[in-house]
C-alpha cells in the first residue's frame, strides 16, 4: 500500500497501518474504519476532508484509545507513534501519550470543557501531570500559553469559567490545553466547525502562526474543502469509512482524480469568480457501513462506475508522485483533459 | 414581478431582561433593531451574517412568530405588524417557515403523511382521501419516494429530512417561505440537492423567498439580492452581484475576505485578508454610535458618537457606514442626526485595535 511518502527522508512521526474499527450495535456491526494506512511527518499539516459518517473522526479518536469501548473495537492495525505502537501500549502509557505526545482539539469546545472548573485548572492539569511542574510554574506555563492563542489579560482570566467565554475564546483555551505539554502531533477534530467565518479566520491565523513556532505535526479534520485549501500541506479523502484520494494539496484541488473527490470539489460554490447557474450535486445518499467493503463504497453514486467496481474494493494506487486514489476508472491514472473528455 | 411582497418598515424586537429580587426589568437584548427591507415576489433576498447578528430572530418576526416591538410588516398587501396572533390565522397558509434543524422541528411520533397533512387538516376543509392525495403529491414534489409516507422522521437522513419540512411548508400554497438555515445541518454534497430543489420549487411555483444563512457562498448561488446583518441591524443591501464583487461596508469586506476559498491557488494569494479582532458585542449593551465600530478596521471618530444612517450609494446599493456618507466622510464634525440618542451616553466599548487604518483614541464618553 502507498504510504504517502514523497521520498523524503524525514522520519514519520505518525504512521497508520491498515486500522480497522468496528462498532457492535444490536443491529449488526457497523465497519467505520476500513484498512486505513497514513503517515505524518514532523511540521506537516495533513488536512482530512470528508462528509459526516465517513470516519473521519473515528480514525483519529481510535489511535489514542478515546472509543468507548464496547460498542467500539480496533480490530487490527498499528498505530507508530515515533515507532512505539499505540495500539498494544499499556492504558498506563496511553494515559501519558493524551494530552502528552499527542494534543486534541475536540469540535465543540463548549462541551469539551468542564463547566465547573475553571479554564486556568483546565490548562495546569495536563501540564501537572505530564510535566510534573508545581503549581506555580504551571501557572506561568498556563498564562504563557493563553498568550500565545491570543486571548487578552491572560493571568487575569484564569480564574474564569468556561461559560464567561465566547465560542472563539473557548476554542482558544482548547488549542492551550492541546499545545501545553508540546505535543509532537496535535489532531484537530473539527475545530472551527461550531464557529463563525470571522472567528474561524483568527483561529486559522493563531493554528498557522503556532506552526511556524512549534514546528509540530498537525492533523486537521474538516469537511470545510476551503479550509483544507487554505491550510494543509497534504489531504486525504475519505469516503465510506477508507481512504479515497491522498495528495498534496495544489494536486488534489487542481487534478483530483477519485471521482468522489472531483464532485465533492464541483459541489461547493465559492464567493468569487463565475456562478454557476445550478449546483452540482452527488446524487445518492453515504453507504451504510453493514460489512467489511467488498466492492467500492462509491459505487452507487459514482457517474463512471463499470462492472469491476461492483466486484473488487478498489486498493489505493499510485497515480502520479505522492498522489494515490483508489478508483479502478483509467482516468484515475491519467490527468484531468482526458477525464473531462470522456465525461 | 415588481411588487414588493413583502415589505419590512424599522422593524424592532427586542427582547426584556429581568434581574434582581424583583425581577424588574433592567434592559433589553436589542436583537432586532430598526430593519427595514422589501422582498420583490418571485425573488430571494438573503439574509447572511454571524451567530447572534439576529438574522433568524429577524425572520421569524417578520412571520409574527413573536410580538414584534416595533414597525410594521406589510405580506402580500396586508399590514401584519399590529395584529393579534388569532387574527393572523388566516394570513398563515401565505406565508410559511422552514426550520433550520430538520431533527427538532419534526415531531418524531408522527409519521411524514402526518406531518406533511398536519397544516392542510388545520387551514383546510380537505377530506382524509383529498388531503392524503396532496400529501402524495407533495412528496413527489420534493423528490420523497411516495411509498414512506407512513414512515417516521428518525428513519429518514438529514437531507430528506429537510425535504419533509419543504414538503410540510408547500403544503398551503403559500407564496412566502422564510428558509432559516435550512442548510446548515446538512453535508456539503446534500446541501447542494436541498438548494436546487429549493430553486426548482421556486421557478415552478413563483415562491418568494427570505433565506436566512451565514454561508455566504451558497447565499451567493441562491440568493437575488442580499442583506448583512451585524448586531440587530442591516448594515448593507445590495443585488447580490454588486455586493460580491463591491462591497461597500468594511464589515461585508471583513465577512467576504474570512470565507476560506476552496482554491490553493487563490487561497494563497489572499494575502490581504482582513482578519477581524475580537468578537460581536452583546446585542443587550451595543457600543455607542455605529454597532461595528468596536472591530472596524476603518473606524473613525464619528463613529463612535453617530449611528450611520442606512442610505443608498449606488442605486439598489444601500450601506449604513460613515464611509459612504457625504455628510461624515473623513470628517470630524457632524450634526445631531437623532439616531440611538439612548446609547450616547454609554462609552465605547473597544477591544484590541484593529489592524492598519486610522484610529483615533477619542472615545465618546
Amino acid at each position: 500500500m502507498p504510504q504517502g511518502d514523497t521520498g523524503s527522508e524525514a522520519q514519520n512521526v505518525l504512521d497508520v497501518r491498515d486500522l480497522h474499527t468496528v462498532f457492535r450495535t444490536r443491529s449488526g456491526e457497523v465497519h467505520a474504519v476500513n484498512s486505513v494506512n497514513f503517515s505524518v511527518k514532523p511540521g506537516e499539516l495533513l488536512g482530512v476532508v470528508g462528509e459526516s459518517g465517513s470516519g473521519k473522526s473515528v480514525t483519529m479518536m481510535s489511535l489514542i484509545g478515546l472509543l468507548p469501548s464496547p460498542p467500539a473495537e480496533v480490530r487490527s492495525g498499528e498505530v507508530l507513534l515515533d515507532g512505539e505502537d499505540l495500539l498494544k501500549a499499556s492504558p498506563a502509557r496511553l494515559r501519558d501519550v493524551r494530552g502528552g505526545e499527542i494534543g486534541f482539539i475536540f469540535q465543540d469546545p463548549m462541551t469539551s470543557l468542564n463547566p465547573v472548573f475553571d479554564v486556568g485548572f483546565q490548562i495546569m492539569e495536563p501540564i501537572r501531570r505530564h510535566m510534573g511542574l508545581n503549581k506555580r510554574q504551571a501557572r506561568d506555563r498556563a498564562i504563557e500559553l493563553l498568550d500565545l492563542v491570543g486571548i487578552p489579560g491572560a493571568a487575569g482570566r484564569l480564574g474564569d469559567y468556561p461559560h464567561q467565554f465566547s465560542g472563539g475564546m473557548r476554542q482558544r483555551v482548547m488549542i492551550a490545553i492541546a499545545l501545553a505539554c508540546d505535543p509532537k502531533v496535535l489532531i484537530a477534530d473539527e475545530p472551527t466547525t461550531a464557529l463563525d467565518v470571522t472567528i474561524q479566520a483568527q483561529i486559522l491565523e493563531i493554528i498557522e502562526d503556532l506552526r511556524q513556532k512549534l514546528g509540530m505535526a498537525i492533523v486537521w479534520i474538516t469537511h470545510d474543502l476551503g479550509v483544507v485549501a487554505g491550510i494543509a500541506d497534504r489531504v486525504l479523502v475519505m469516503y465510506g469509512g477508507q481512504i479515497v484520494e491522498q495528495a498534496p494539496v495544489h494536486p488534489l484541488f487542481n487534478d483530483p482524480r477519485h471521482p468522489y473527490t472531483r464532485a465533492l470539489l464541483k459541489t461547493v460554490p465559492s464567493v468569487s469568480g463565475a456562478r454557476a447557474a445550478k449546483l452540482q450535486v452527488i446524487a445518492g445518499q453515504p453507504p451504510i457501513l453493514g460489512a467489511a467493503p467488498s466492492a467500492c463504497p462509491f459505487r452507487d453514486r459514482c457517474p463512471l462506475v463499470f462492472d469491476r467496481c461492483h466486484q473488487q474494493n478498489p486498493p489505493r494506487e499510485i497515480v502520479a508522485p505522492g498522489h494515490d486514489a483508489a478508483c479502478f476508472h483509467p482516468s484515475a491514472r491519467t490527468g484531468r483533459e482526458v477525464a473531462e473528455a470522456s465525461a | 414581478m415588481t411588487r414588493p411582497l413583502v415589505e419590512v418598515r424599522d422593524l424592532k424586537m427586542h427582547f426584556p431582561i429581568y434581574s434582581g429580587l424583583l425581577r424588574r426589568q433592567v434592559g433589553a437584548v436589542k436583537a432586532v433593531d430598526g430593519v427595514s427591507f422589501d422582498i420583490l415576489e418571485g425573488e430571494t433576498l438573503g439574509l447572511v451574517g454571524e451567530s447572534g447578528c439576529g438574522k433568524s430572530t429577524c425572520g421569524r418576526a417578520v412571520l409574527r412568530l413573536y410580538d414584534i416591538t416595533g414597525g410594521e410588516i406589510v405580506i402580500d398587501g396586508r399590514a401584519i405588524g399590529s395584529d393579534p396572533q388569532d387574527r393572523l390565522r388566516d394570513m398563515r397558509p401565505t406565508m410559511q417557515m422552514v426550520f433550520q434543524d430538520p431533527q427538532a422541528s419534526l415531531n418524531p411520533r408522527m409519521t411524514v403523511g402526518a406531518i406533511i397533512g398536519e397544516p392542510l387538516s388545520e387551514h383546510t376543509r380537505m377530506s382524509r382521501s383529498e388531503r392524503r392525495e396532496r400529501v402524495e403529491e407533495l412528496m413527489d414534489q420534493v423528490g420523497l419516494n411516495r411509498a414512506f409516507v407512513n414512515r417516521y422522521p428518525h428513519e429518514f437522513s438529514g437531507g430528506q429530512r429537510q425535504r419533509i419540512g419543504i414538503a410540510r411548508a408547500l403544503a398551503l400554497n403559500p407564496k412566502f417561505i422564510v428558509c432559516d438555515e435550512p442548510i446548515a445541518a446538512l453535508d456539503v454534497s446534500i446541501q447542494a440537492q436541498v438548494v436546487n430543489l429549493l430553486e426548482e420549487l421556486q421557478d415552478r411555483l413563483g415562491l418568494t423567498y427570505l433565506f436566512i444563512s451565514h454561508d455566504l457562498s451558497m447565499v451567493r448561488h441562491i440568493a437575488d439580492r442580499v442583506a448583512v446583518m451585524y448586531l440587530g441591524k442591516v448594515v448593507e443591501l445590495a443585488p447580490r452581484d454588486a455586493l460580491y464583487s463591491e462591497p461597500l461596508h468594511p464589515y461585508t469586506q471583513a465577512l467576504l475576505s474570512a470565507v476560506p476559498e476552496p482554491d490553493p491557488m487563490l487561497a494563497g494569494q489572499k494575502k490581504d485578508r482582513i482578519v477581524l479582532q475580537g468578537d460581536v458585542p452583546s446585542p443587550a449593551n451595543p457600543p455607542a454610535g455605529c454597532n461595528f465600530c468596536t472591530r472596524c478596521p476603518k473606524v473613525m471618530e464619528v463613529c463612535h458618537r453617530i449611528d450611520p444612517a442606512f442610505l443608498e450609494i449606488a442605486p439598489g446599493h444601500w450601506s449604513a457606514c460613515h464611509l459612504h456618507d457625504p455628510a461624515h466622510r473623513g470628517t470630524v464634525e457632524a450634526g445631531p442626526e437623532g439616531t440611538d440618542n439612548e446609547n450616547a451616553g454609554r462609552p465605547a466599548r473597544r477591544e484590541a485595535p484593529a489592524n492598519g487604518a486610522s484610529i483615533q483614541q477619542g472615545d465618546a464618553t
